[in-house]
Order: C-alpha cells, then sequence, then structure tokens
C-alpha cells in the first residue's frame, strides 16, 4: 500500500463521519426542506467518495460514479422543489 | 507521493467535514442549505482536482466535466431548493423583519412529516 492508498483509507473514514452526519440530519428532519437539503449533501459527500476510490483502488471507472451521482443530485434537487412547492399550492 | 494531491485531497475532505457538520449545527434549513452548498461545493471541486491531479491514467476528463457539472447545476439546484423552503413556510430563525413578505406566498405553518 502506498503513502498516497494510505492517505485516501484515513480520507475514506473521515468522509464516512460526514456521511453519518448528513444522514443523521435526514432522519431527524424536521421539516421536508431539511431532509432535501440533507440528501444534497449525502450526494455530494458520495461523488467525493467516489473520487477517494480511485486513489485506493487504481481504478479511474470509479470516475464515472461521480459524474452520475452528480447528474441523478441535480435531477432529484429540482424535482423534489418543484415538488415541495407544488404540496404548499395544493393546500 | 505528490504533494499538491495530497494537500488538495486533505482541504477538499476537510470542507466537506466542516460543511456535514453544518448541516448538523446550524438553526434553520436557509442557514442549513448555506453550508450544505457553498462548503460542500467546494470541498467535493478541491477532493476531485486533487483525486485528477494524482490520478494518471488518461481518464481524467470524465472527472474534469463533473467538476464542470456540479460548479453549474449546484446554484441552480440551491435557488430552487431555497425558494421552496421559503414557500413551504419552514421557521426562520433570526430574522426579524421578512423582505420578501409581500413577494411570495407562504405557508404560514410548516410543512412536517
Amino acid at each position: 500500500m502506498s503513502g498516497m492508498q494510505m492517505l485516501a483509507a484515513g480520507l475514506a473514514v473521515v468522509l464516512a463521519a460526514a456521511l453519518i452526519m448528513a444522514a443523521w440530519r435526514m432522519v431527524r428532519g424536521p421539516s421536508f426542506a431539511d431532509r432535501f437539503i440533507a440528501l444534497d449533501m449525502l450526494t455530494a459527500v458520495a461523488v467525493g467518495f467516489a473520487a477517494v476510490t480511485v486513489v485506493l483502488t487504481g481504478r479511474s471507472a470509479f470516475l464515472d460514479i461521480g459524474l452520475g451521482l452528480a447528474l441523478i443530485n441535480f435531477v432529484a434537487t429540482a424535482a423534489f422543489a418543484v415538488f415541495l412547492e407544488a404540496k404548499e399550492r395544493r393546500k | 507521493m505528490t504533494y499538491p494531491a495530497a494537500a488538495l485531497m486533505i482541504l477538499g475532505t476537510a470542507f466537506l467535514l466542516v460543511a456535514a457538520l453544518g448541516v448538523i449545527r446550524l438553526r434553520d434549513p436557509l442557514q442549513r442549505m448555506h453550508s450544505a452548498t457553498k462548503a460542500g461545493t467546494l470541498g467535493v471541486a478541491l477532493l476531485l482536482i486533487g483525486v485528477l491531479l494524482h490520478d494518471r491514467s488518461g481518464a481524467d476528463s470524465v472527472g474534469w466535466l463533473t467538476i464542470l457539472f456540479l460548479l453549474l447545476t449546484l446554484p441552480i439546484g440551491a435557488q430552487l431548493l431555497a425558494r421552496a423552503t421559503y414557500v413551504s413556510g419552514t421557521a426562520l430563525d433570526g430574522i426579524d423583519d421578512d423582505p420578501l413578505a409581500g413577494e411570495l406566498d407562504r405557508a404560514q405553518t410548516p410543512i412536517d412529516v
């Protein structure tokens, strides 16, 4: 294991802590908006995780996973925002 | 071991950790969004740049594309989500007079589940 791989493994542990924090906010809420913000944060950390995995395994294919997650994140955020506004208007 | 790549990766991870800490610690949804989108975007971009400096396999155009895409879409997504947050009537902490009061319809009670 090279020095760069050990660094990547350490960073993965730190990123896992960030994932847990964002997930805690998603579970706790208290409002819909908080959960969507937590989802945004979760996908951002997941893209970071994919990037760290590239260094850890030496396979640059994990960059494609990061791009896919970023694409899905944008569509999900836009859809949830429209959903939240429509829910308010229907009341 | 290339030191600039390692430094950028550590810096990016630190920004992501601070962003996640802000999502937990700050008091209302808009403040949490401020932490998640700004610090989060910077953290992911720095982390990806660090990885691309290290990874010399020739497939790094996908990584640059990811950074460009994140920088283009995260502000748009944040704007949509912030507007929806305001309209759905979530609690705003520390704001005495609301400058958007007459501009947008706003729910009186927050939508909770």
